[in-house]
């Protein structure tokens, strides 16, 4: 038997002389409680990145970098569709006709417009309004240069369809040579708008006629027009020619009280098959989708945001990983000394975790500058909403923690076995 | 009572197959509570190897082995890392983090236990450094401590969670002849106030005073367990 050696005599720092023992006798060991230990785990891990500033500063850039880029890619790609279905959407009624085959405002197939009156056999449907689209050019009256503009022609006193502005201009439209023009439209058409506030009615080429522009409305430039005019329909055969028979939507006024779906479902039945009958919110709806999913748009962002989440990660994954490479003998110290691997996994991912938040909110505070200089700079209705930084936040979160999960690996190497 | 580390017949091997290569052969070895034990032997004898194993480092294959109460053969990595807990370790390097300071270092060894709270850590830890002499050097970083003031850094750190039992690996190496004499001697000094029993490999024949034991090893065997030069 190995005897117990009496203890030497007592040494200055002892704990009988330390104070130490003045500890209470303790309770059995207790691992801190959850909330405790990640919150240990996550100091840990802030304390090791703010040690490395400059690693710290790279890491936050790249997140940062991530962020902004997500954050214009779905600001632009939001914009660009809100604004692509600006025609429609400033065009309201109770109900359109438009041809199955008509994907976008600017590229509308024709229908007979006698659809039009077909539609008026139905007794809840009180005025039938053929539209009239078509792109000519307009000069701009002070530099000269010509611009295409959308052409909207319609019979505004008919009142089945408003646009914001039109009930005032309605009654000079049916002058012969007047167009109203769209005060939303792109500033290349030049200082229209402020010139007719100052003078009052001007003349502007429209096409290859001149035309007398009589007042304004709102409708928005959109993808396929930077500009927009309303006219009468007589004033829009001025213009454009084409077949009379042909309209390219008619707009629908139903009686006051009526049903709408009802109605819709009606026409629907009585009206053939070259013709849809739409709500206005389906309209929109539906020259939404085709620029989502018909053109290439939809997808380029989405390109773009993934690109910003990879590089991103790439960036977080690589600090993470170094800070582990760098520190294996440390980290392997620390399993020796009893933390678990669970542990030290919470330390990574507490650390990718900072990394989103701390590169979140100046990506965030950033993209919400960039977007009122896009928007003045574009006229794209570029704006920051909650969803959106919302969801972008998730998104960064969710590639942080990526990043921090792949890092992770590199944990196993830390063996205290082979520490000593 | 139960000693604090008891092996017998233990058998160890690294590899498998044809690479198989036995590096421990029938261990014997019991270490007394508050018993200051020190291993020689030549390099490669399978020293670092034991320490492993009785420091739940590494997965037991064959023989009884207790430690601080707990059967290592076929213990879970949960069972090890918990046991782990109990023991301070001191390396060759002091492995200390980088990024925090001294006493933050020593505190880590205490996060572990939620029985005290961060201001009883830091005091705890704030105690242990003064009694290793760093009472002056609390919020320094390891980079700005010399080398034998870190390893007493680690020391602290070992000791500070009232271990069981010290395991320490030529814990002097990196340090010149004085200097590791003076560590060695305050790690005996703490151990022995606190009844803490060690086991410390060494090969550096001016600290082998300092053992209430010495045991050697050759080939993986004890080859002789001979009573310290009083
Ligand atoms: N992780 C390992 N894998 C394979 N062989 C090892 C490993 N660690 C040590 N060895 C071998 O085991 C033997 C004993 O090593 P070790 O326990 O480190 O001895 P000591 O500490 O006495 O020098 C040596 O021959 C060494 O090469
Ligand atoms: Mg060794």
């Amino acid at each position: 038997m190995n005897e117990v050696p009496p203890p030497v005599k007592l040494l200055p720092w002892a704990p009988e002389h330390m104070g130490e023992a003045a500890e209470p006798p303790q309770a059995p060991r207790r691992e801190p409680g959850v909330l405790a230990g990640l919150l240990l785990a996550l100091r840990l891990a802030w304390r090791q990145l703010r040690a490395d500033r400059a690693r710290l500063a790279t890491a936050i850039a790249g997140v940062m970098f991530a962020c902004l880029l997500v954050f214009m890619q779905l600001g632009f790609r939001g914009a660009l569709f809100d604004s692509a279905t600006n025609l429609f959407r400033a065009m309201r009624a109770d109900l359109f006709l438009m041809h199955p085959l008509t994907e976008a405002s600017f590229r509308a197939e024709a229908i007979p417009r006698a659809r039009a009156w077909q539609a008026l056999a139905d007794a809840e449907v009180d005025r039938a309004v053929p539209v009239y689209l078509a792109q000519v050019t307009l000069r701009n009256p002070e530099t000269g240069s010509r611009r295409a503009v959308q052409l909207i022609g319609l019979d505004a006193d008919a009142g089945a369809v408003d646009f914001p502005g039109l009930a005032d201009v309605a009654a000079a439209l049916r002058r012969p040579d007047t167009f109203a023009f769209d005060r939303l439209s792109r500033p290349e058409f030049g200082p229209v708008a402020a010139m007719f506030a100052r003078n009052g009615p001007f003349p502007v080429q429209l096409g290859t006629r001149e035309m007398e522009l009589v007042g304004l409305v709102e409708v928005g430039p959109s993808f396929g027009a930077d500009g927009n005019v309303v006219l009468s329909e007589q004033n829009f055969r001025r213009v454009f020619t084409r077949q009379a028979a042909q309209a390219d939507l008619v707009a629908l006024k139903l009686r006051p009280g009526a049903d709408v779906a009802a109605t819709q479902a009606r026409l629907a039945a009585l009206l053939p098959g070259d013709v849809l009958v739409l709500t206005h919110a389906e309209m929109v709806a539906r020259e939404r989708l085709y620029w989502e999913t018909g053109t290439p748009i939809g997808f380029i962002f989405l390109f773009g945001s993934v690109m910003g989440l990879v590089v991103g990660m790439v960036i977080v994954y690589q600090i993470l990983f170094a800070d582990i490479a760098g520190h294996l003998s440390e980290y392997a110290t620390l399993k020796a000394m009893g933390y678990s691997n669970g542990y030290l996994a919470r330390v990574v991912l507490g650390a990718a975790v900072i990394l989103a938040v701390v590169g979140f909110i100046p990506g965030f505070v950033l993209s919400t500058l960039l977007y009122g200089y896009v928007a003045g700079a574009t006229f794209l209705p570029l704006e920051m909403y909650t969803e959106r930084a919302v969801g972008v936040f998730l998104l960064i979160f969710g590639m942080c923690f990526a990043a921090g999960l792949l890092a992770m690996r590199k944990l196993r190497d830390a063996n205290p076995a082979d520490m000593f | 009572m139960e000693a604090p580390v008891e092996l017998r017949g233990v058998n160890f091997a690294y590899g498998e197959g044809e690479l198989r290569r036995q590096v421990l052969r029938e261990v014997d070895l019991r270490i007394g509570p508050g018993e200051i034990v020190i291993l020689t032997g030549p390099s490669g004898s399978g020293k670092t190897t034991l320490l492993t194993l009785i420091g739940a480092l590494r997965a037991m294959q064959e023989g009884q082995a207790r430690v601080l109460g707990e059967s290592l053969l076929g213990a879970s990595e949960a069972q090890r890392v918990r046991l782990r807990r109990r023991i301070g370790f001191i390396f060759q390097n002091h492995n200390l983090l980088g990024f925090l300071t001294a006493r933050q270092n020593v505190a880590m060894s205490l996060e572990l236990d939620g029985r005290r709270t961060e201001a009883q850590r830091l005091a705890r830890a704030g105690e242990m450094l003064g009694a290793v002499g760093l009472s002056d050097h609390l919020e320094k970083q390891p980079a700005q401590l010399s080398g034998g003031q870190r390893q007493r850094v680690a020391i602290a750190r070992a000791l500070a969670g009232d271990p069981g039992l010290i395991l320490a690996d030529e814990p002097t190496a990196a340090l010149d002849k004085q200097t590791g004499q003076e560590v060695v001697r305050l790690l005996r000094d703490l151990a022995k106030g606190r009844g803490v029993p060690i086991l410390l490999v060494t090969h550096d024949p001016r600290i082998l005073d300092l053992a209430d034991r010495i045991v050697d090893m050759e080939d993986g065997r004890v080859v002789q367990a001979a009573k310290a030069s009083a």
